[in-house]
Order: C-alpha cells, then structure tokens, then sequence
C-alpha cells in the first residue's frame, strides 16, 4: 500500500494524469495484478452496490423490528424540503443501510456498516446526469484512493475510531468520488474530503443494542448529504484550511482517546438511554436464553 | 491491506465481524470436517452471545456449515435448509474463559461418525482465527493452504514433513508447534503459500508418526 498521505496521492495524481488512475497503478503493483484485473474487480463491486439498492424490499423487516420500510418512506415523501435529487440520495442511503440492518447482499464501503453512502449519492447523479458504468468505477477508485490513506493514518472501523471513523471515512471517501463525476482536480478532491471529516469529528459510534440499525441507518443518510454539500463546497472553490493528512490524524487522535462505551460497544452514547436499554432487553428475550438449547 | 480491503467485500449484512466473519468460521469447521456434519452444536460467547441473534451470527454460521460464502443470499433461511440437508442444530450462549469476544465453539459430527470441536473467533472486517481443535491449541485463518497434523511428539517429524513440503516445491509461511506433554500427542499448523498435492498430502497421512493429516484450502471448489 503506496499511499500514507493525501499529499502523495495528489502528487501521484499529477503524475498519472488522474487521481483514480493513480489508485489504479498502484493496486497493480501493490497485488501483482494486470489493469483488466484490477478494473474488472472495482466494476463487480461497482455491479453490487447497483444490485444492493435496486433489491431493496420495503416489506422486508430486520430480526429486531428496528429496521425497514424507511427507505420508501422517504421515497414517498412529497415536496421535500432537500428537493427532489435529495430525497433520492436521503432514500438510497436508507434502502442499502436497510439492507444491510435485514441481512441483505451489500458491498461493504468501507464497511458494512456504512455501506449505504456511496451508493446513495453515485446512483442518482448517474441517473440525472447519464453517466456511465466506467464512470461509476472511477469515482470507486477515486473513493478506495482516500479510504486508503485513512485507514492508514486513522481508521476506518468503529469498535476503534467511533462513527467518525466509519460513517465519517464513508462520507469523506463519496465526497471526493463525487469531484470525481464531476470533473474536479485532486486538490478539490482533497478539500472534499477533509471537509466531510471535520463536519463529522468526534462523532461517536453507540448502536442500540449493539445493533447495526439505531443510528447507523440514519447516519447512512447524514453521511451522504454531507459528502454532497462537501462535494459541492470543494467545487465552488472552498478549501479547508486544515490540509486534509492533518484532518485524518485529528481524527485518528481523538478515535484513540474516545472512551471505549462510545466504540461500538453498544454501551455509552444513544445505547446508554433508558429506551435503548429496554429495547436491548426486549431484543435478547428474542434471541437464545443463555444455557438454553434450541 | 489492498485497496479492496477498503472497497468490499460483497457480503450478507449487517456485521462484517458478526455475520461474515462468523459464515467464514462455519465454513472452514465444515472443511476441517471434511463432509456436511450431520450435528452441529454451536456455542457462543461473549458478545456473539450478547448480539448474536440480532446480527444473524447463528444463521451466518450454520449458512458457512453449508459451505456458503459470505455474500450468499440464502444465508438468512440457513436454519431452515440446515433442517431440510439433514443437518440438527444445537444453540447455546455461554462463557469460553478468556476467549476474545467474538467466540464461538463448534462441536460438528459428520455422516461417517467423524466429531470435531473446534474454537474460532472473528477479528473483524470478517477476518479470523480459529483457536484450538479438539482442545488443543492452533492459531491460523485459513487464509493460506493450511496443513494440520496430529502427531506424536518423537524427534524427527517435522523435519520428514517440511523435507517432503520442500521436495514438492511448496514454500512454507508459518508453522507452528503444539504438544499436550512431552512425548505425548502434538500438533503442527503448517500454513504454505500455494494448494498441495493431493498425492503429497496421502503421503503425509501415511507418515510413520502422524495420526492424522487435515487440509484445509477455502479457495478450493
């Protein structure tokens, strides 16, 4: 793995001519691999995430209740207040977050639990702008590029970085693959990215009932239309004034020092609430008693 | 880690540790196995215990005793195909001492009247280890070509192992040494970078000395 900081990315994105391309180069030398692999292997992935919104059942209901349905809601709601783009986004994020709280196939982006950002905000700028498949995978590579670097320097897994680290790393990743569809120079890329993170520092990771459903469905949906205001802050020229390996370490950091109870321990947070303990009881007297066989 | 431990995988949600993690470990018992056990008892601990049913942790497992991958769409109505395969399935929560929090012990007995118990946990990102086999310690993932073999502990066995591993040109990634006591039963764990023979591996189950030979190679079809 080449890329320890943005900053050689960017530069590698000079050499290359593209940023994804970049990314791209260097998966193949990283695993030994020839372009047509390398390719062939982001647009299986890209093929997916199209699948895991399209399958979306609205009947279909998550072994604790706390899930489904929400995404047609929001499909159904009349005159947003986001406008209508937005509401796609809002439903898309909830269609796959939904899928994967009611064990459907999802691509975990980075992770499983997050899977729901990028396809949220991929799918419908290709529908409105036709955009192509091709065009989908390089917003992928462009996306893997960032997550890359974040993995490395921070994190990209709540039980160790809170939901900073994963919704977070989500939205920055899909905030820089959307100044990808649209054409924009790495330098936006990185502004995109960094902005999305700072918008979500701190941010803990406290699932009720140790469940990936209440928050981190809805959290899909924030983390989406944060990269997309992101995404669009970096095109109209905004950059942050952190650079962006400066925005991930501080991300890292405060990953490291957050309590464990707010690291997907199910423990502090939303989790501690009296309602979510009840629920976290009423969940456990549907699973297996303890020492009980069945 | 490569970029496509960022970008994927394709999974069955919604917990990479908790539910693809957890098919990965039922699908490797079942090829340690050898066959589709007939009984499967599956204990789980710590916080597969606590949030197990919610993250459909039994079901992944039992889906991975089918020899399902973790993308697999039949893995939420595992129990049920595990009922029409033949297969009786036993639940429980409890405590491993020690076990890392991700934990599960399988006890599976196969058609040929062929138990195994085996403890494995999941690390996360749908990584894992498994622990011990038959009670005795092992430490591997099954991510390589894995060699397990029981053998006496008596001097000269594992150099006629890695002398017949190097004669058939496979390079070895790690090993490791187990032994209940000196002179008693051991076990080596022999991870190598590429599929063995099968020729290679009759020949090492008929070694003078090794009680038995497990290959395990989830690449394998």
């Amino acid at each position: 793995m080449a890329f320890g900081s943005v900053s050689a990315l960017v530069a590698a994105a000079e050499k290359e001519g593209a940023l994804w391309r970049a990314v791209q180069v260097d998966d193949c030398r990283d695993r030994g691999a020839p372009e047509r692999d390398s390719w062939d292997r982001m647009e299986a992935l890209w093929r997916a995430m199209v699948r895991s919104a399209e399958s979306y059942d609205p009947q279909r209901r998550s072994a604790s209740g706390l899930s489904g349905g929400q995404a047609a809601m929001v499909a159904a709601l009349k005159a947003p207040l986001c406008g209508e783009h937005m509401r796609t986004v809002m439903a898309a994020a909830l269609a796959v977050a939904e899928q994967n709280a009611c064990m459907g196939r999802i691509v975990a982006a980075p992770t499983a639990g997050a899977s729901g950002v990028l396809p949220a905000v991929l799918l419908p700028l290709r529908q409105r702008e036709g955009l192509t498949d091709e065009d989908m995978v390089r917003c992928l590579y462009t996306a893997a590029g960032f997550g890359q670097v974040i993995a490395a320097r921070a994190s990209i897994s709540g039980a160790e970085g809170g939901c900073q680290a994963e919704i977070g790393s989500a939205s920055a990743m899909a905030a820089a693959a959307l100044v990808q569809a649209r054409g924009g120079t790495p330098e936006q890329m990185a502004a995109a990215c960094a902005m999305a993170l700072q918008n979500v520092m701190g941010l803990a990771c406290d699932p009720v009932a140790g469940l990936v459903e209440e928050p981190c469905v809805k959290r899909n949906v924030m983390g989406a239309v944060n990269a997309m205001a992101c995404a669009d802050m970096a095109l109209a020229g905004v950059r942050s004034a952190i650079p962006c390996d400066e925005v991930i370490d501080a991300m890292g950091a405060v990953g490291r020092t957050m309590p464990t109870d707010l690291r997907e321990t199910g423990q502090g947070g939303l989790a501690a609430a009296p309602t979510a303990r009840r629920i976290a009881e009423g969940g456990l007297a549907n699973g297996p008693e303890p020492g009980a066989s069945r | 880690m490569t970029i496509f431990d960022i970008m994927g995988p394709v999974m069955v949600g919604p917990s990479s540790s908790h539910t693809a993690g957890a098919v990965r470990i039922g699908r490797t018992v079942r090829r340690l196995l050898g066959s589709q056990p007939i009984r499967a008892d599956i204990l789980l601990h710590g916080s597969f215990a606590a949030t197990g049913s919610g993250h459909g942790t039994d079901r992944a497992i039992v889906a991975g005793l089918l020899d399902m991958a973790p993308d697999d769409e039949r893995i939420p109505s595992s129990l049920w195909l595990a009922e029409k395969n033949g297969m009786a399935v036993t639940i429980r929560t409890g405590e491993i001492p020690g076990a890392h929090p991700n934990t599960t012990q399988l006890t599976v007995t196969n058609a040929d009247g062929r138990t195994l118990t085996v403890s494995a946990s999941s690390l996360g990102g749908g990584r894992i280890r498994v622990n011990a086999i038959d009670g005795m310690a092992a430490a591997f993932s099954g991510e390589l070509p894995t060699l397990i073999i029981r053998n006496e502990d008596r001097p000269g066995i594992l150099s006629e192992v890695t002398r017949a591993l190097s004669e058939n040109g496979a390079n070895i990634a790690t090993v490791q040494l187990y032994r209940d006591r000196r002179g008693g039963l051991a076990v080596m764990v022999i991870e190598c970078d590429g599929p063995l023979e099968t020729s290679l591996r009759a020949a090492l189950a008929a070694q003078d000395g090794v009680v038995r030979c497990t290959y395990l190679d989830m690449e394998e079809a």
